[in-house]
């Protein structure tokens, strides 16, 4: 059966010359970066270049990144680095679980937690985190793009309230870094968090930017790696394969010869796509007239119910989300689109498409070719539909 | 034989369902395996009487988790579809609110109506499932003479389920296979060794799924405590069967029809809950003759062998799940109610409680139990 790609929002298949460059790490250079001798040499050498790859991408410092397991450690470094008991933090409501949920087990710690809203478009308000900050405000987490809806935040217009307040900003960039340009003096941000598998590097890795002069107290303890920062052997392959993975998004950006999507051809199929689905009755596009990624679309089907929908994609081989999933991997009903204001019925309509490099018109065209039909198909057995549809 | 048409289990991670999907994959047939997300048993975890940690069973991960692998050894595609919503609206509120007005309920019955064979029903079709099978001891059979699927008792009768399945409709059944119906627990058993399931050994499940360790009274309050409800809201007076006051209780759902012990009142002979009333949330007790009705008032009830009862008919009718039938006949008194009177007095007719009528080991139907006469 064909089978095509579209939820690259979840994770991203890792891009060959990823692979290759992490396979002598596997292999041949399998020395502990920490070891004094050749072998050790030679991986603490190629951390140091995958390092600044990243801190290329992100347009910081090599000393300034430092290497986690993932987008959640990454996250959560940043959070309990910094809050103590007493301290108040100002986030979204729309926030990655990984901040969210850091969030709320800090206000079980003693933090207060301020969430600001997001409008309709799905955007925060820099004046709501102007408004929000008090005293003893010590951070400000709020993601630079969702990953349900891919909306873009106003980041550096937060990043200067938070300059000016004297206040730390951190931001999750899991979902921008790789499709849009991020770069953290832009932003103006002490802290930014990316995901490997998120950008074509493989899974279990991360890095956390930390600007110079940030005092944040580490998570894990134990040896001196990443400057007592984050103690653990490194995960060599792992790092190596997000410095290859960042360097080949940055590539990208410069309009470099890649065959395959940079992210102005992704938003052309991206747009592609949207504008033909939205042409099925009923249906509407969440985060509309927002700033968005260039991979995501986020859209409503009315009647249905979006569980089912996934489901029966896949059956037929187009695979796309919703939501979040539940440890069961059953769907929970999507925070972030209920945050938006959109009606609880519409919230469970929606589906995520979210496109990757590898992704190619006949993609596209696979997609148009089996969702409208599944919708239709869906919609005739829907009670939902039925009852509206009497409605209406 | 090979077949290509397509079937939903409902996989539940026992060897019951594991081995409907075993069987059907056997068979040749598109098998999907769906889960149902039911109910999250940490949510009442913290409210009162419950402990902070609920090892409950209902939607466990470590059922999940076999569904998957069994799903996996398979290689059938499986899913979890999340119905946590309607479960909560159209089985725990109602079984709250049934124990709440003196009654005794049934979730297994309403999971199966309003869940199973309705909910799992819609999402089976919308994925291109043309029928969906589940691990039920019950039979379905097309009766060509009468233009109807009838539901019959299963060969293993110790394992018999039509009790909590009498409210399938026509167009249910045409949509439903039981292919355990058939067989008996034990060749259940050695035909998932056969196929090699994980689950061949796991032990029954008997428990309500989402009562943590069979405490409904615990269940209750605790849902009640989440809800905001006082206790004071559930309290009542216990009577006499002649009215007399002879002390307090805590809640009517702390009751039910027929039982002995934990009634808190000491008196010189065994005393039995005879009645709960709804309206004054009053128990009323009395002696053990005192139990016995021939005739109960049956309503929504569900006919399935016959389209509609003309005439008075003669079967046997179970009031509960482990009752053995009792010779009665039955007549139409109203729209979806039916009287039901038995040759012989029954003891502890319980409101609350289903009453499944019986014509050998076809169903012609049943009802929820309103009262007894």
């Amino acid at each position: 059966m064909r089978r095509v790609y579209l939820d690259n929002n979840a994770t991203t298949p890792v891009l060959p010359e990823v692979m290759e460059a992490m396979r002598p790490y596997f292999g041949e250079h399998f020395g502990n970066a920490s070891s004094i001798h050749h072998h050790g040499q030679d991986t603490r050498a190629a951390v140091e270049r995958a390092r600044e790859s990243v801190a290329a991408l992100l347009g910081g410092r090599a000393s300034e990144v430092v290497f986690t397991s993932g987008g959640t450690e990454a996250d959560n470094l940043a959070v309990f680095g910094l809050a103590r008991p007493g301290d108040h933090v100002i986030t979204s409501t729309i926030e990655h679980h990984a901040v969210l949920n850091a969030c709320k087990h800090l206000a079980g710690k003693g933090c207060e937690i301020t969430y600001v809203p997001v409008d309709g478009r799905g955007l925060v308000d820099p004046a709501d985190v102007e408004r929000a900050i008090r005293p003893n405000t010590k951070l400000i987490t709020i993601m630079f793009a969702n990953n349900e809806t891919g909306v873009v935040q106003p980041v550096a217009e937060i990043g200067k309230i938070a300059a000016e307040a004297d206040v730390y900003f951190h931001t999750d960039a899991v979902q921008a870094a790789g499709k849009t340009p991020v770069d953290v003096n832009q932003i103006g941000c002490d802290l930014l968090t990316i995901s490997g598998h998120k950008l074509h590097g493989p899974q279990g890795v991360g890095a956390l930017y930390i600007r110079k002069g940030t005092q944040l107290e580490a998570m894990l303890h134990g040896g001196s790696h990443e400057r007592s920062r984050r103690a653990g052997t490194e995960n060599v392959p792992g790092i190596v394969g997000l410095g290859k993975a960042a360097e080949l998004a940055r590539a990208g950006f410069q309009g470099g010869d890649d065959v395959r999507m940079d992210d102005r051809e992704m938003a052309a199929a991206r747009n592609r796509l949207e504008r033909e689905l939205l042409e099925i009755e009923a249906t509407g596009l969440n985060g509309e007239s927002a700033p968005r990624l260039p991979n995501t679309s986020n859209i409503y089907f009315d009647g249905i119910d979006g569980e089912s929908l996934v489901i029966a994609l896949d059956l037929k081989g187009l695979a796309v989300s919703t939501g979040a999933a539940c440890s069961s991997g059953a769907i929970e009903p999507s925070h972030v689109l209920t945050s938006m204001g959109l009606r609880a019925d519409r919230a469970k309509a929606s589906v995520r498409f979210s496109l990757g490099k590898q992704n190619t018109a006949e993609d596209i065209d696979f997609a148009l070719d089996v969702i409208p039909e599944t919708v239709a198909r869906l919609r005739e057995l829907s009670p939902l539909w039925r009852k509206s549809a009497v409605s209406t | 034989m090979l077949s290509t048409d397509t079937i939903a289990v409902a996989m539940s991670g026992g060897v019951d369902s594991s081995t409907v999907a075993a069987m059907l994959r056997a068979e040749g047939h598109n098998v999907i395996g769906l889960t149902m997300q039911l109910w999250n048993q940490r949510r009442l975890a913290g409210y009162e009487g419950m402990p902070e940690s609920v090892q409950g069973r209902c939607c466990s991960i470590d059922d999940v988790y076999d569904a998957r692998r069994v799903a996996e050894t398979l290689g059938i595609p499986y899913y979890v579809v999340n119905h946590e919503e309607r479960f909560e609206r159209d089985v725990v509120r109602p079984f709250v609110e049934e124990y709440l007005a003196g009654r005794t309920p049934i979730p297994c019955s309403l999971c199966n109506n309003h869940l199973k064979f309705d909910q799992l029903l819609i999402v089976a079709q919308q994925i291109g499932a043309d029928k969906i099978a589940t691990g039920h001891y019950a039979q379905v059979v097309f009766d060509e003479q009468i233009n109807r699927w009838l539901l019959k008792r299963p060969a293993d009768k110790s394992k018999d389920q039509t009790y909590f399945l009498f409210g399938l409709t026509q167009e249910q059944l045409n949509r439903t296979l039981f292919p355990l119906g058939g067989m008996t627990k034990p060749e259940v058993r050695e035909l998932a060794r056969k196929y090699n399931l994980v689950i061949a050994e796991k032990p029954d499940s008997q428990e309500i799924c989402f009562v943590p360790g069979g405490d409904y009274k615990r269940f209750l309050e605790a849902y009640l405590n989440e809800q905001g409800t006082e206790p004071t809201e559930i309290a009542g007076e216990m009577v006499t069967t002649n009215g007399k006051v002879i002390g307090d209780h805590a809640g009517v759902h702390n009751f039910t029809v027929g039982q002995r012990k934990g009634l808190g009142v000491a008196t010189g002979s065994p005393l039995y809950v005879i009645q709960i009333k709804n309206d004054t949330r009053q128990v009323v007790v009395g002696k053990d003759e005192e139990l016995y009705s021939r005739i109960l008032i049956a309503h929504r009830v569900n006919l399935i062998s016959t389209a509609e009862l003309r005439e008075p008919m003669r079967v046997a009718v179970k009031i509960r799940h482990k009752h053995q039938p009792a010779p009665a006949m039955i007549e139409s008194c109203g729209p979806d109610e039916v009287r039901v009177t038995f040759d012989d007095p029954q003891r502890a007719i319980t409101p609350g409680q289903a009453a499944i009528f019986y014509d050998g080991d076809i169903v012609v139907g049943g009802g929820w139990i309103e009262h007894s006469e």
